[in-house]
């Protein structure tokens, strides 16, 4: 999606800003934004680019480098954490052979700590961009990588 | 009006105050870190907390109000450990290194570590060193150094309307930065410093000149003058243990033949120089169609705004420079000449209230010969005062003595040039008995006085109306340069200051300056402009002496070349 399309899909209100950056991010197959795009966004809602970029470092969901199409994202908190009896994730590092906050060479995988996810009762859960993955176990994220690479996309 | 119990002294606080105003009402001092008078109350860094008699947690007494029977202990064992705890955690991740820092003596911080009582911090430096930003000739900003009070963000934000700054990142990562980690260079920072005069540590500060200036003086060939502005004769002496709103006119003169430079000239000099042209330039629009308004360009965090947020607009800025740099450029040639020196041998030396002075200073178009600068180096008011304690000179003791000739002779219109209005007020004396061609009855034009950000006065000028305005800080003249590009403004002449009050509230004053002190300094101002002799610009004999001698015609082909400049849009 263009940006000016996602801009115009808004009131041109400075409370819209989240809903935009993630609106903008999701369509983007990098899901990253870039500083351009977000003084740009910034202008538009005639904000402070300082304040856009406030925003955009504190949320872990943002990044502002290029990322896979698929962005795996596992909780660091307590709970997921005391229920993690195998570590998720050094079975994902494994699995994909890379390191956490890393890409993996064909564009496909990214994977990220996030905090909390706000599915505790679930723990130990995974995102993957808009889906919540949880009880995990060894063999479900084999089965969940093994999902994605086999789809028609990836 | 409740009843309240501060330590063990009952005292009467009014409705609506907060235990830190009431306690201060009646001398307690409870220490803050994040709280700035003038900004708003955030509440972040929590040293401010005591303990609330009957309750179990601490409060802070920033932003908690105070209720009739209420007793607090600002110094009980558990509000002290929190307070020490908090100081220790910053100082963990701040670099303390105070002797080479700028604020060592005079820091918010250093003081709480001192009268917490810590010796040594119980917490292990998690201080990740991060380059320090030199990125221009204003400020620097160091942000190992920052305790993130976010006071620089307020005064940005609230006072100027920009946001140059805020908060990056969260939590223990969280930093205060730029919109991507930029220089300030590279950002539109107007360098006006009002972040760095709320700051509470070393962490912005003005670009140390201190340093060039000790080397010129020092230097056998240099013939080293030094300028000085109208707003720090009212605000230096508070820096150096005199009285607020103490006028220390020649206590300065004094102070800096003492620091060796071998002239001491007053900036109100080309004050009223300024007014003649800028007022020559007003009549010339007016009578002959030019583009109005005409606004004042003497403050350079103004119009460095302008060249960023309005560049359409720059039409409309007084080709006129400030008095800084009439004054340097008149410096490196009508007084090359006249005292028969390389003009490359005068180094000029300015003492200003204001870190966008150095920015102005070092635009390249503020060159007599295309390359050196006119004015060589500036000061604010807190590097004079830091020179001044250097050379161990006791100021409070010196007698008073004059500015160097010719320059001697200066007016009341051009010593409130310091405060908001003033150089509306200067230009309005000026203007309206040359052009009404018979003598002001009143001098004092009360409308455009005062505080509030924007003020508008109608002056009748030869039997027209002339609507006219002032502002005071970039927040309130982002609104009138809205009007004007909107084409709904009603004025023929604008004066615009960046900083709040004027320059009597500018970015390179003592620090702790607030609202309610330059409205003292100005108050101050105007007792100066009433005790003087000569009120009026056009009536300085000193200057007229120059266009006589010199200059040529008021707005002539020598005084555009010496005296105005031209606008970049950025
Ligand atoms: S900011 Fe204060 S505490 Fe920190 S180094 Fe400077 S003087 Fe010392
Ligand atoms: S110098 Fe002025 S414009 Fe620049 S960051 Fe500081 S307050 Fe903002
Ligand atoms: S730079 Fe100074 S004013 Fe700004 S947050 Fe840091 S310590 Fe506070």
């Amino acid at each position: 999606m263009e940006l000016t399309a996602v801009l115009q899909a808004y009131p041109k209100e400075q409370t819209y800003l989240l809903e935009i950056l993630l609106k903008y991010q999701a369509s983007k197959p990098t899901h990253h934004l870039e500083e351009d795009e977000l003084t740009a966004i910034a202008d538009h809602l005639g904000l402070p680019a300082s304040h856009v970029f406030s925003v955009v470092s504190f949320y872990s969901f943002f990044s502002m480098t290029p990322r896979g199409r698929y962005i795996l994202q596992f909780c660091r908190d307590v709970p997921c954490h005391i229920s993690d009896t195998f570590s998720v994730r050094e079975t994902l590092e494994t699995l994909l052979g890379i390191k956490t906050g890393e890409t993996t060479e064909d564009g496909v995988f990214t994977l990220e700590y996030s905090s909390c996810l706000g599915a505790c009762d679930l723990a130990p859960v995974l995102r993957v961009n808009d889906t919540l993955y949880h009880h995990l176990t060894v063999d479900k994220i084999k089965a969940i990588l093994a999902e994605i690479r086999s789809g028609s996309d990836a | 009006m409740p009843t309240i119990t501060i330590n063990n002294l009952e005292v009467r606080a009014d409705a609506g105050m907060t235990i830190l105003e009431a306690a201060r009402a009646h001398n307690f001092k409870i220490p803050t870190l994040c709280h700035y008078p003038d900004l708003d109350i955030k509440s972040d860094c929590r040293i401010c907390v005591v303990e609330l008699i009957g309750q179990k947690g601490l409060v802070t007494a920033c932003s908690t109000p105070v209720y009739e029977g209420m007793a607090v202990k600002i110094n009980s064992p558990r509000a002290l450990n929190a307070r020490k705890a908090i100081t220790e955690m910053i100082l963990a991740n701040h670099d303390a290194e105070c002797t080479a820092c700028v604020r060592n003596m005079n820091c918010e911080l250093q003081r709480l570590a001192e009268s917490t009582g810590i010796v040594k911090n119980r917490f292990e430096s998690i201080l990740e060193v991060k380059p320090v930003d030199k990125s221009n000739p204003s400020l620097v900003r160091n942000s190992n150094r920052c305790i993130k009070c976010g006071r620089c963000i307020d005064a940005c934000k609230t006072i100027q309307g920009i946001g140059v700054l805020d908060i990056a990142g969260r939590g223990h990562d969280s930093d205060v930065t730029t919109a991507f980690g930029k220089a300030l260079a590279d950002v539109f920072c107007t360098y006006c410093g009002q972040c760095s005069a709320v700051c509470p540590v070393g962490a912005i500060m003005e670009k140390d000149s201190t340093d060039v200036v000790w080397e010129a003086i020092d230097h056998p060939d240099k013939h080293v003058i030094v300028q000085v502005a109208p707003a720090i004769r009212v605000s230096l002496g508070e820096e150096l243990g005199l009285a607020l709103g103490s006028i220390v006119t020649g206590k300065i003169v004094a102070a800096l033949k003492m620091l060796g430079f071998s002239k001491v000239f007053d900036t109100n000099f080309t004050a009223d120089l300024t007014i003649i042209e800028e007022g020559h330039e007003l009549i010339n629009r007016m009578k002959n169609g030019g583009k109005l308004p005409l606004i004042t360009s003497c403050c350079p965090g103004w119009v460095r705004y302008a060249e960023h947020q309005y560049p359409d607009l720059l039409d409309n800025l007084s080709t006129c420079k400030s008095p800084q740099q009439m004054f340097g450029a008149l410096a490196k040639t009508y007084y090359a000449q006249r005292e028969n020196l390389n003009p490359k041998d005068i180094f000029v030396v300015s003492i200003m209230p204001c870190t966008a002075k150095k920015y102005e200073a070092s635009r390249p178009e503020m060159s007599y010969n295309g390359q050196d600068p006119d004015v060589d180096a500036v000061l604010t008011t807190r590097e004079l005062a830091k020179m001044i304690k250097q050379m161990g000179i006791e100021f409070e003791n010196l007698r008073e003595q004059k500015f160097d000739k010719p320059d001697e002779v200066t007016t009341g219109a051009a010593a409130i040039f310091g405060a908001t209005g003033g150089v509306m007020e200067a230009a309005l004396r000026s203007v309206k008995e040359i052009l009404d061609e018979r003598p002001l009855e009143q001098l004092e034009f009360d409308r455009v006085r005062g505080y509030e950000g924007i003020r508008e006065a109608e002056v009748t000028i030869k039997g027209e109306t002339v609507k006219v305005a002032v502002a005071h800080t970039l927040s309130q003249a982002k609104k009138i340069a809205d009007d004007i590009r909107l084409g709904t403004s009603p004025y023929a002449f604008i004066e615009v200051m960046a900083c709040p009050g004027g320059c009597v509230g500018g970015g390179g004053q003592p620090y702790g300056t607030t609202h309610e002190k330059s409205r003292e300094r100005i108050q101050t101002i105007y007792q100066v402009d009433r005790l003087m002799k000569v009120r009026k610009s056009h009536d300085n004999a000193a200057v007229a002496n120059l266009y006589s001698n010199y200059l040529g015609e008021p707005s002539g082909k020598l005084a555009h070349t010496l005296l105005h400049t031209k606008y970049t849009p950025r």
